[in-house]
């Protein structure tokens, strides 16, 4: 397309960063501060606290390059295979951090006064609400070096805002493409919403040659404005070999609501920080998560349920199914501020093992500084039961089926929770079709 | 063979700081080669002991504080002002006057009689203690337990000492066993022989009566296969101006079908800093138990352990833990499962008052192709003012299937319903209070030995003043 495209193509990132393309002076500033910060930081050692656990090792970043242009073929199987839901309000979808195609939402939305657009057009026609909001959180659960990596190199990303009062009944969908061997991208969605709004995003992160290694770094600001109602749901299904991280903070104002879904399916490595923080009287948070770990793949999920404010609720749960080598890693924390009385923070994360060779690592933490509060956490670590099974089976129902019947069910339990069944379906069609492929 | 034991009340601080020495031994101000050197001569080490020491001078040399996740305030340790060993006599007299009024009045609500105020206090009362040190002695002499201090262990009964000793916690373990391995002195040395049960608890006080000083005790329990002891230690120090340490290393080894039970009421002046490595290993069908309370000290991180090494081993940790003003309780429990069919129970129960911070770290490691291994853990957080604080950090892998694990952590206040109740009932609003904390603590406090338990509720009724309003 431009001429940076080119210039890019097949650089390594760690070579330096490279101006892919005219953004506003200011934001240029921005990304060439950030590279000097993500230079200057050090790498993850598992010593550190964030990091407990994680293989960092995989995250040697040196073979990774900037992507490469699309062929027409490749451009024609992405648009092709971009199947997500059904009904939907918008649609973008990035490859190699490109906006292949955008599905522009109604001439209603847009009367109304919603903005979908690209992340660089953004920031010039909306420069005053991009700048408030972009990155405006530091990214402090451990990956603030590949948080400046993403602020250098992102390139472009989704900005959403939804007025005052405007609620998107059908979902608004994002796919992102990896395509070429050792690519890399640099997602982001800037998602803003004003009082009493709605909407729900589903983002999909897929690769397009199964094999090929690459790797991806995302953040996402999701900011939830007074009494608005925020769901953003992300399908995670990289390629196998791909090291992927995605930081994302949301914020939730008073009586604002806000709920998140994680399904990771793919990739090798993946780390999935999830800060929500909860800054008005009446706030709610729900952080949800599923997990389908097989081979030898890690995920490693970090959160921070940050109450500041009184009157808040929060409320995660995350469920983990672990077969062969692979390892899942949660590390999370409840905090309540001093004096943000009243809070009700609940935490649960339930690993259910069916392997010999799999590791579940659990740190749910709670750190409360204030003393009117109902705080609980639990973790627990099993496998299937033996009775469960021994039902099915009498059931007529062969024991590999029956297995993958219990572990659908252990899982759908955090599905359900979104409440949107087109999702729920999607979703549970992304996890069959794991089962699936461990079978062929 | 049942031998009529009287009950046992061995104050093994009388062994360290009583006894009328003629040599004076002082080490020193600061740690170097030389204080290893002046501490190894002055206790006729062996040399395996003298290198033992140097080694663990050189490790805790090498390793960094570990505040990329402990308290800041291990900072303000200043390990070049600490005296290292005080040989027995060295001590500064003192008379019950000079102690703290604070300290007094404490001893006197706690209802601790005149005699033993002044023995925790640091005051005289050696030949009382030395009369129920040797009456203790003989008693399980004659079932054949040794009971004596880590000194007199190492002399006497070195192949039993130097086969266990430092092999359930390693020199490099981490910065402070490291410290204790370089400059240890006192502490307890327990062999208990086979089928051996002893009946009463064997007891012991640790005091810090000297500024400045560090205490490093070492003590080592070895309960032979089918033998049971309970061991209960109490801490207390007067309340010095400077920041004192305290940094023993606990380790108890319960072979085949032995059962050994460690009770700790920590009890330090708000000045010290307490840290502490303890661990058990519990061979084939053995139970190591930790009951631990933790009401004194500025800084107290300690994370009782329990290795899990044979099948059907048992291990478990009952923690208290009271936080007050200027006050981090950074206390848990480890249970490393090594072994098929091991169980273990973590049960921690902590308060805060006022600006206090208590803190649940704890770790759970049940390794690859173990079966039918279990683990239960609760923990449970009381919060009685607006600016008290409480964490809990744990850390649980689990390999494999066939295993379960469960962590369940709940955060409360105390209810002001029961309050508003119990004030109904004619109780002020500080015996109320009170009353609520004893009883959330009080399953826990109930699987107490009488003595401590009565100590323990004395204590918490204590600290619990004051802070209401």
């Amino acid at each position: 397309m431009s001429l940076a495209t080119h210039e890019k193509q097949a650089a390594p990132i760690l070579s330096g960063r490279v101006e892919l393309r005219e953004f506003p002076d200011w934001f240029s500033d921005q990304q060439r501060a950030a590279w000097k910060q993500f230079q200057s930081l050090p790498n993850p050692t598992r010593k550190d606290q964030a990091w407990r656990f994680a293989n960092v090792n995989l995250l040697d970043l040196t073979r990774f390059k900037y992507g490469g242009t699309l062929t027409a073929e490749e451009r024609a199987a992405i648009l092709e295979q971009s199947r997500g839901l059904d009904d939907i309000a918008g649609r973008m979808i990035f490859a190699g951090d490109e906006l292949i195609e955008r599905d522009v939402i109604s001439d209603q939305l847009k009367k109304r006064g919603v903005i979908f657009q690209s992340l660089e057009r953004a920031m010039v026609e909306h420069t005053d609400l991009f700048r408030k909001h972009f990155m405006s959180q530091p990214a402090i659960l451990g990956s603030a070096k590949f948080a400046a990596l993403h602020q250098a190199l992102v390139s472009s990303g989704t900005f959403l805002y939804v007025p005052r009062g405007v609620e998107i009944e059908l979902p608004i969908e994002i796919f992102h493409w990896l395509n070429g061997e050792n690519a890399s991208v640099f997602p982001h969605l800037l998602l803003v919403t004003d009082e009493l709004a709605k909407v729900t995003v589903i983002e999909h992160f897929r690769s397009l040659e199964v094999k090929s290694p690459g790797f991806a770094c995302g953040v996402n600001d999701l900011v939830a404005g007074p009494g608005a109602k925020v769901t953003y749901v992300c399908a995670q299904n990289w390629a196998d070999n791909v090291v992927a991280l995605q930081m994302n903070t949301t914020t939730v104002d008073h009586d604002a609501s806000a709920m998140s879904l994680n399904l990771n399916i793919g990739s090798r490595y993946s780390r999935f920080e999830s800060l929500s923080r909860l800054i008005g009287e009446g706030g709610r948070s729900d952080l949800l998560a599923v997990a389908v770990a097989k081979h030898q793949q890690e995920f490693d999920a970090r959160t921070l349920q940050d109450h500041i404010s009184p009157h808040t609720a929060s409320d995660l749960l995350y469920k983990n199914a672990l077969d062969d080598r692979a390892r899942t890693i949660f590390g999370g924390l409840i905090r309540v501020e001093r004096h943000a009385h009243f809070a009700d923070a609940y935490q649960k994360v339930r690993n259910l093992l069916l392997s010999d060779d799999a590791e579940a690592n659990s740190m749910p933490g709670l750190e409360i500084l204030a003393d009117n509060v109902r705080c609980t956490h639990g973790a627990t670590s099993g496998q299937i039961e033996e009775d469960q099974l021994f039902y099915l089976r009498s059931r007529g129902i062969p024991t590999k089926m029956a297995q993958r019947l219990l572990v659908t069910g252990f899982l759908d339990e955090v599905i359900q929770r979104v409440d949107h069944p087109a999702i729920a379906e999607h979703l549970h069609g992304l996890i069959e079709e794991k089962f699936a492929r461990q079978v062929r | 063979m049942k031998t009529e034991t009287p009950a046992i009340d061995i104050d093994r601080g009388k062994g360290d700081f009583f006894y009328p020495e003629a040599h004076v031994r002082d080490a020193g101000v600061g740690l170097s080669e030389k204080t290893i050197h002046y501490i190894a001569e002055v206790k006729e080490d062996p040399d395996w002991v003298r290198e033992y020491r140097l080694r663990g001078l050189k490790t805790f040399l090498e390793k960094p504080l570990p505040t990329h996740w402990a308290s800041k305030d291990l900072e303000a340790i200043d390990f070049d002002k600490i005296r290292y060993y005080l040989s027995p006599g060295t001590e500064p007299k003192r008379s019950w006057e000079e102690v703290p009024d604070d300290i007094k009045r404490t001893f006197e609500r706690l209802g601790i009689p005149e005699q033993e105020r002044k023995f925790l206090a640091g005051v005289e009362a050696q030949f009382d203690s030395e009369a129920v040190y040797s009456n203790i002695k003989k008693a399980v002499g004659e079932q054949g337990v040794i009971f004596v201090g880590s000194r007199e262990g190492l002399k006497n009964y070195p192949e039993i000492f130097r086969k266990w000793f430092g092999k359930v916690i390693p020199i490099a373990d981490n910065k402070f066993s490291a410290l204790n391995s370089a400059v240890f002195s006192g502490g307890s040395f327990i062999y208990v022989p086979p089928g051996v049960k002893v009946k009463h608890p064997l007891q012991a006080y640790f005091r810090i009566n000297a500024e400045n000083f560090g205490q490093f005790e070492r003590t080592l329990i070895i309960a032979d296969e089918g033998s049971e002891v309970t061991y209960m230690e109490g801490c207390t120090a007067p309340k010095f101006n400077t920041p004192t340490l305290h940094s023993a290393v606990v380790e108890l080894i319960a072979l085949k079908g032995a059962k050994i039970q460690y009770i700790t009421v920590q009890n330090w002046a708000s000045n010290v800093f307490n840290l502490v490595t303890k661990r058990g290993l519990a061979q084939e069908n053995a139970e190591v138990k930790w009951i631990d309370c933790n009401i004194g000290s500025r800084l107290t991180m300690k994370y009782p352990s329990v290795i899990m090494k044979g099948r059907k081993a048992r291990g478990e940790v009952l923690s208290i833990a009271l936080a007050n003003d200027g006050q981090h309780q950074d206390t848990g429990a480890k249970m490393i499962h090594a072994a098929d069919e091991t169980t273990s129970n973590i049960v921690s129960k902590s308060i805060s008052i006022g600006k206090g911070r208590a803190t649940y770290r704890g770790l759970v490691h049940v390794p690859k192709h173990l079966k039918h291994c279990k683990n239960n853990t609760e923990c449970d957080a009381l919060l009685i003012n607006a600016t008290s604080r409480t964490d809990t950090y744990p850390a649980i892998t689990v390999r494999g299937t066939g295993n379960a694990v469960q962590h369940e952590a709940s955060v409360s206040q105390v209810s002001a319903e029961q309050i508003f109740y119990m004030q109904q009932r004619g109780l002020s609003e500080a015996q109320a209070m009170s009353l609520s904390v004893n009883g959330f603590v009080n399953d826990l406090v109930r699987q107490f030995p009488m003595e401590y338990s009565v100590e323990l509720k004395r204590l918490i009724e204590l600290e619990m003043e004051g802070s209401v309003g």
